[in-house]
């Protein structure tokens, strides 16, 4: 039997493999690193102007191809020259663009005075590909319909409308799908809504003869009012939380959720120069440190940016061609830059508790530039033998301590730990132990 | 209901400790600034100091002039106060012209829009929804408010009927009870769960809405049985603006759109005209509307 990921448009469908799901989408890296930093993570780039909306959708399947199955509610129906299959590079690129970023200073020699040198330089993330499945079988009636199949790229595709959702279920598990227990009622509210639902699998002869090694985003184009993403289909048998990336791209201003917080994370805070090595930890930890002071009820902004530029530049903003392929249908012909795409990074963890209701959108005006960066200072190595230059190195104790404290702030890492990563005295600022961990301050009292 | 009429004064005999309290704008002005530090300091709110000293400056100086152009006898901060605050609550825009023209058109609908003695539109509503509908460079973001708050700020939002004995409160509770069917029923015929249409109700803009917008005594029907119709006209509109079109904003625009059908509904079913307690605003009924209100003495 046929497993099935239900993504609600993304919607993780490891969630619904109960046994192999966890891991089945991963997916977001830091470049240096190469570690995988958050496990199921799904990248959903949302093209949008006026009601046309280009979605492209990937996800990091990494188990059996027959295995792979997945449901998205869509608002329309959708023809064959609607549907696409995208190169993976694509949002890897956007993806590496618009991450979190490590910016490095040196500090000039202070003796002719105070100046700063500075070279960027930025952490790098990668995304999550597709999974796969196998041929379709003939759908028998129960109120459902199949109004068009379509085989493309890899994928065997079918545009399903359905009369209830029993019939869907049903539909569903004669067919192949292991649908989980829940699920009724969810599909229920998206049929009276009148959604379709677009349901993929892998078509393992094509898929053979392409010879990719993974799954490529899917990518659907639609003309509907609804600005939103399904996310409750993928929360229904998950287990934990989930992990999504939506990289908004306008022609106007800043995308946010209208339904949740939409909160920047925090930026421009200057970090010890040991994050250097371990950024992608750094980034997982600051992040989860967000979602917990936020109760895990807010979207966060990690990049909201003209796509004609980037100061500094974690990646080179994507070329017109690549963003054309990502469906910014607004940018016309000729290599004319990238101008006039303004992208919002989005990053949510959600699990049903905390994320009611699908994420609903809107754009706005505001055309202001954000990134999350990350400062790190390199102190005067040379020698420094004036006013100045003592001055400069009484003040350095000072402001690594500064450095450790705002790590332990931002991450929730244990103070005391990082000073000794950074060779810095243990209990040099005590008062600040107590507000800058995680520990609690009763623990250090009585260390039997 | 509030005694006083138009054509009274009756402010004049009531000590002065207890006239500060009387007055429902005192207590919505405290409420406002409080829920504007909260949302700057606590929810890091995009509206800097600077935008809000813009905001209400501008708003007074609006009101200033406009006092003197129409030639009122005196300058009422008040009211103005509290649309500069509502602003700066509500209103997102990209550069500070924007929130100077945004503050203007709020205080000038307030003199130029009248129809039979009334403005037409809440101040800040058509402040806002003109803006969008104009300019298309303004926005309200209403998923700011988060809901960790919620019950606080709903507890202060019913503070304030209880304090000012419920000024015009049938309209916010016809209101809520209207919008809270709307949600509940879309809820059950979608099989929805309970926690969907109540994560919609723990909205911040949603309890500025209700609590402080959609019950302007200067802006709703004068019978409670027009008020009561407005409010379920008013919720009816929002739910189609968000759950058939699918457009934000749903609650500013059916508000904007059917405060239009405000002297229809005057006509179909009259009562008698709201006056805030000061005495500032009783010459601009006599000078600006000189026409008789029909249904009324």
């Amino acid at each position: 039997m046929k497993r099935v990921t239900l993504i609600a448009a993304l919607a993780v469908l490891a969630a619904l493999l109960p046994v192999r799901a966890a891991h089945a989408f991963c997916g977001f890296y830091v470049a240096k690193a190469d570690t995988k930093l958050f496990n199921q993570a799904s990248q959903v780039v949302l093209v949008r102007d006026g009601d046309r909306t280009v979605m492209t959708m990937a996800n990091d399947f990494q188990g059996d191809l027959k295995e792979f199955a997945m449901v998205i509610p869509v608002p329309t129906f959708l023809e064959r020259g609607q549907i696409h299959v995208a190169d993976k590079g694509l949002i890897d690129h956007l993806d590496a663009y618009s991450s979190p970023r490590l910016a490095e200073f040196f500090d000039a020699d202070p003796c002719p005075r105070y100046m700063e040198d500075a070279r960027a330089e930025g952490g790098v993330v990668g995304g999550a590909p597709g999974a796969a499945a196998q041929p379709m079988e003939i759908p028998k009636p129960h109120g459902v319909t199949v109004e068009a199949t379509y085989t493309v790229g890899e994928y065997d595709i079918l545009i399903l409308s359905a009369k209830e959702s029993d019939g869907l279920e049903a539909w569903l598990t004669e067919n192949g799908y292991r649908i989980p227990a829940g699920a009724s009622r969810v599909l229920g509210s998206y049929i009276k809504q009148g959604m379709r639902f677009f349901v993929a699998k892998v078509n393992l002869k094509e898929q053979a003869k392409l010879g990719f090694a993974s799954l490529r985003p899917l990518q659907v184009a639609y003309t509907s009012p609804k600005f939103m993403l399904p996310i409750r289909l993928g929360m229904v048998n998950a287990n934990g939380t989930q992990e999504l990336f939506v990289y908004a791209l306008t022609r106007g201003g800043r995308v946010e959720t209208t339904n949740y917080r939409t909160v920047k994370l925090p930026s421009d805070k200057d970090v010890p120069l040991f994050v250097r090595a371990e950024f992608g930890d750094f980034y997982k930890a600051m992040f989860g440190r967000q979602v917990r002071r936020e109760d895990m009820r807010a979207v966060f902004l990690e990049y909201a940016w003209d796509m004609s530029s980037c100061d500094p530049c974690a990646a080179e903003p994507l070329s017109g061609e690549e963003l054309r392929k990502l469906g910014v249908f607004w940018l016309d012909g000729g290599d004319a830059g990238s101008g006039g795409a303004f992208v919002s990074r989005l990053h949510l963890r959600y699990d049903a508790a905390h994320f009611p209701e699908d994420l609903v959108f809107q754009q706005t005006a505001d055309t202001e530039s954000f990134q999350g960066r990350y400062v790190l200072h390199h102190p005067w190595k040379g020698r420094a033998e004036c006013v100045q230059g003592r001055a400069y190195r009484r003040g350095l104790p000072k402001r690594r301590e500064a450095e450790a404290v705002s790590l332990a702030a931002l991450t929730g890492w244990d103070v005391n730990a990082i000073r000794a990563k950074m060779k810095l005295p243990k209990t040099a600022h005590a008062s600040a132990d107590a507000t800058a961990g995680d520990e609690p301050w009763w623990k250090a009292i009585w260390k039997d | 209901m509030p005694s006083s009429s138009a054509t009274d004064a009756p402010e004049r005999a009531i000590p002065k400790p207890r006239r500060l309290l009387a007055d429902p704008r005192h207590y919505q002005i405290l409420i406002l600034a409080a829920l504007l530090a909260y949302g700057v300091f606590a929810l890091d709110f995009e509206v800097r100091p600077l935008r809000v000293a813009i905001l209400l400056a501008t708003a007074l100086l609006a009101q200033w002039a406009c006092t003197r152009f129409w030639r009122l006898p005196a300058f009422d901060p008040r009211s103005a106060l509290i649309s500069g605050l509502s602003l700066c609550l509500l209103l997102r825009a990209g550069s500070e012209l924007l929130a100077v023209a945004a503050a203007v058109v709020t205080i000038g609908s307030k003199f130029a829009l009248r129809f039979r003695g009334k403005h037409v539109f809440n101040p800040t509503n058509f402040g806002i929804v003109a803006m969008m509908l104009a300019t298309g460079k303004v926005w309200v973001s209403p998923g700011q408010w988060g809901n960790a708050a919620f019950f606080a700020f709903l507890m202060a939002c019913l503070g304030g009927l209880v304090v000012n004995r419920a000024a015009r409160a049938d309209v916010t509770y016809a209101f809520l009870g209207f919008y809270l069917a709307l949600l509940f029923a879309r809820a059950l015929w979608l099989g929805q769960a309970a926690a969907i249409p109540l994560h919609q109700l723990e909205n911040g803009a949603f309890l500025l809405f209700t609590f402080f917008m959609i019950s302007d005594p200067k802006t709703t029907p004068d019978s409670r049985a027009g008020r009561i119709l407005f409010a379920g006209l008013v919720a009816l509109g929002a739910g189609l603006v968000t759950f058939v079109l699918y457009r934000p904003n749903g609650l500013l625009l059916s508000l904007a759109l059917f405060s239009l059908a405000v002297p229809l509904i005057d006509r179909l079913l009259p009562g008698r005209r709201y006056a805030w307690q000061a005495v500032a605003h009783r010459p601009i009924v006599r000078e600006i509307a000189a026409v008789p209100v029909p249904g009324r003495a």
